[in-house]
């Protein structure tokens, strides 16, 4: 996919979680939407080698969302990739919906682990890191953690331990979004400089405008082929609600789904950004 | 039968050795106990198989969860009051809610672990692993059924929790003994009262028969080796015959075998029932005799609830 279609991909997405939460009535969009990009890169970009028509493909490279209330994002992509179909994300948050509230890795096909409370991605990604390598498998491990999600302390126990084995085939992903439930990160319990403490933990940090596909694709691409003996840190620079403008920057967009007059309002905004040469 | 003496978790890291030489895909994850846990001993087998995350049973679960997805069969390690309610949420929501092939089998539980103290023994694990669905637990009572638990859980698909413990104790069992999830054992037969036992209390249950029989009471002893899932059966058939039963646990008497067998009977068979076990409180320093006399887990604490429970028997 050329850049121009991935930005239309990464649109879709967007539209697809604002319709989505909206449908369910509750949910997670600012978090959803700050990272479309990174997983229209992931997905779409040709940076994760996989086969959406056979999801335990033994050398499919992992991706963990270790927040895995941005779980619309995540179903949004799989469902455009083809994992399953589009209009069953209609259903989320519904009664024996395979898209649960947070991400269910025995229900939906392309979920690589069940996630939702925070912290435990990093670990679980450096244990499947360890297990390839053990199996001599090739295969990637990505991880999408929240900014906020890396105040849990078993975040950087895992990045000790990754560093420690040298899983070089790990690439960690912060949406670094800046907001928490709570408020800024920065008001709540700053946990910067996260580049400084990835790099002082031993892994090598990579930086990048989060929302610019050329930028996301680039770093994940870069991170991706880097093998130093060191697991990768990418902060991503990236805007909470991005691409909705009454949900962009606002914490309050956090966990909430938009009444019908402001589903309409955030619609229009992301088609508008659909048509070409606007 | 015999004599001799050995620590439910000398089974630990020899079985492992065994099962990945038998090409089992085990591995363990451990958190800075290895030579206490004997997981050290896949590590010196196998060096590539045991992983080490250092103080930090966190991570040590989430590496275990993320083996599994990868196809192993994932042990962790640690002492019991760290391995279980220190990554509760973590056992809880990565590998239960998944049903991924993790076992939890920490060492050290109990107060049998002894002069540690109380901060070090863990009298609530068999609880909070009972209480999760997709669990299993199993509560070996010597060093055989211990080898026999690892080997089950490695074998039986999805979360498994092995209660090991630190104290050299009597063997009851033949070293081959194959036992079985879901099944309980009559160790020895009786018609006045049933006592039901696991973990180290088995060897003490069977103590007290002894001591009942000197008064001419006969106890059937149990061995509830799997507290869940429970034998039913068993339980209720045992029950059913001796008209009441006491329990008998190195663990509190909230939520553990006590509390399993109280909501059977309740349900299925109201009967006297009289608990053996910590009564609410934590442990304290101390030798692992003088703990079980002062927390009343001893022969002759048994031997007064199965009078106790006979005798709310001839109340009916």
């Amino acid at each position: 996919m050329n850049l121009q279609d991935l930005k239309g991909k990464a649109n879709d997405i967007r539209i697809d979680i604002v319709n989505m939460v909206a449908e369910a009535g509750s949910g997670h969009p600012g978090g959803s939407l700050s990272s479309a990009e990174i997983l229209c890169a992931l997905y779409f970009g040709g940076v994760l080698e996989h086969d959406p028509s056979n999801p335990a493909k033994a050398d499919r490279d992992r991706f963990v969302l270790s927040k895995g209330h941005a779980a619309p994002v995540l179903y949004a992509t799989l469902a455009e990739a083809g994992y399953f179909p589009k209009d069953e994300l209609t259903t989320l948050r519904k009664l024996h919906s395979r898209l649960q509230g947070h991400p269910d890795c025995r229900k939906l096909p392309g979920v690589e682990a069940s996630t939702g409370s925070l912290g435990q991605g990093l670990s679980i990604s450096a244990g499947i890191a360890c297990g390839l390598k053990l199996q001599d498998n090739d295969a990637a491990v990505f991880t999408l953690m929240g900014d906020g999600e890396c105040q849990e302390g078993q975040v950087w126990e895992a990045a000790m331990f990754a560093a420690h084995r040298n899983l070089d085939n790990l690439v960690a992903i912060v949406d670094h979004n800046h907001l928490q439930i709570d408020g800024a990160i920065e008001d709540v319990c700053s946990p910067e400089s996260l580049s400084a403490k990835f790099e002082a933990f031993g892994w090598q940090v990579f930086m990048c405008d989060g929302n610019d596909m050329e930028a996301v694709l680039s770093t994940l691409e870069a991170a991706k082929a880097a093998h130093t003996g060191k697991p990768k840190a990418i902060i991503a620079e990236t805007v909470k609600g991005k691409g909705v403008s009454f949900m962009e920057g606002q914490a309050g967009w956090h966990g909430k789904a938009p009444n019908a007059e402001q589903t309409e309002q955030a619609i229009d905004e992301l088609t508008d950004k659909e048509t070409p040469n606007v | 039968m015999s004599n001799e003496k050995k620590a439910t978790r000398a089974a630990y890291g020899e079985t492992l050795v065994e099962l990945a030489n038998e090409g089992a895909p085990v591995v363990a994850v451990e958190a800075d106990l290895s030579g206490s846990t004997t997981t050290k001993k896949l590590g010196d087998a196998y060096p590539d198989r045991l992983f080490n995350v250092g103080i930090a049973e966190q991570d040590m679960v989430g590496v275990a969860a993320g083996l599994a997805l990868t196809g192993h069969v994932a042990f962790t390690g640690s002492f019991a009051v760290f391995g279980t309610g220190r990554v509760y949420d973590q056992i809880r929501n990565t590998v239960c809610y998944a049903n991924l092939d993790v076992k939890i089998a920490p060492t050290h539980a109990g107060v049998s672990v002894g002069p540690d103290g109380g901060s070090h023994q863990m009298v609530e694990d068999i609880a909070l692993m009972r209480v999760l669905p997709n669990m299993r637990v199993l509560v070996p009572a010597d060093y055989a059924s211990a080898k026999a638990a690892i080997k089950l859980a490695a074998k039986t698909p999805g979360p498994v929790y092995v209660r090991m413990g630190r104290a050299s104790v009597p063997c009851i069992y033949d070293e081959d003994v194959e036992l079985e999830i879901g099944q309980a054992h009559i160790l020895r037969e009786g018609a006045d009262v049933t006592i039901l036992a696991c973990g180290i209390e088995v060897d003490e249950a069977l103590k007290a028969a002894d001591l009942l029989a000197d008064r001419g009471i006969s106890a059937e002893v149990v061995d509830v080796f799997s507290i869940k899932p429970l034998d039913e059966k068993l339980v209720l058939g045992s029950i059913r015959k001796t008209g009441c039963a006491v329990t008998a646990e190195e663990h509190s008497v909230i939520g553990g075998l006590g509390g399993a067998v109280a909501e059977l009977l309740s349900e299925k068979h109201p009967a006297p029932l009289v608990r053996v076990g910590m009564r609410d409180c934590f442990g304290t320093s101390g030798e692992m005799e003088e703990l079980m006399r002062e927390f009343g887990l001893d022969a002759e604490s048994i031997v007064e609830a199965a009078v106790s429970a006979m005798a709310k028997k001839n109340v009916e």
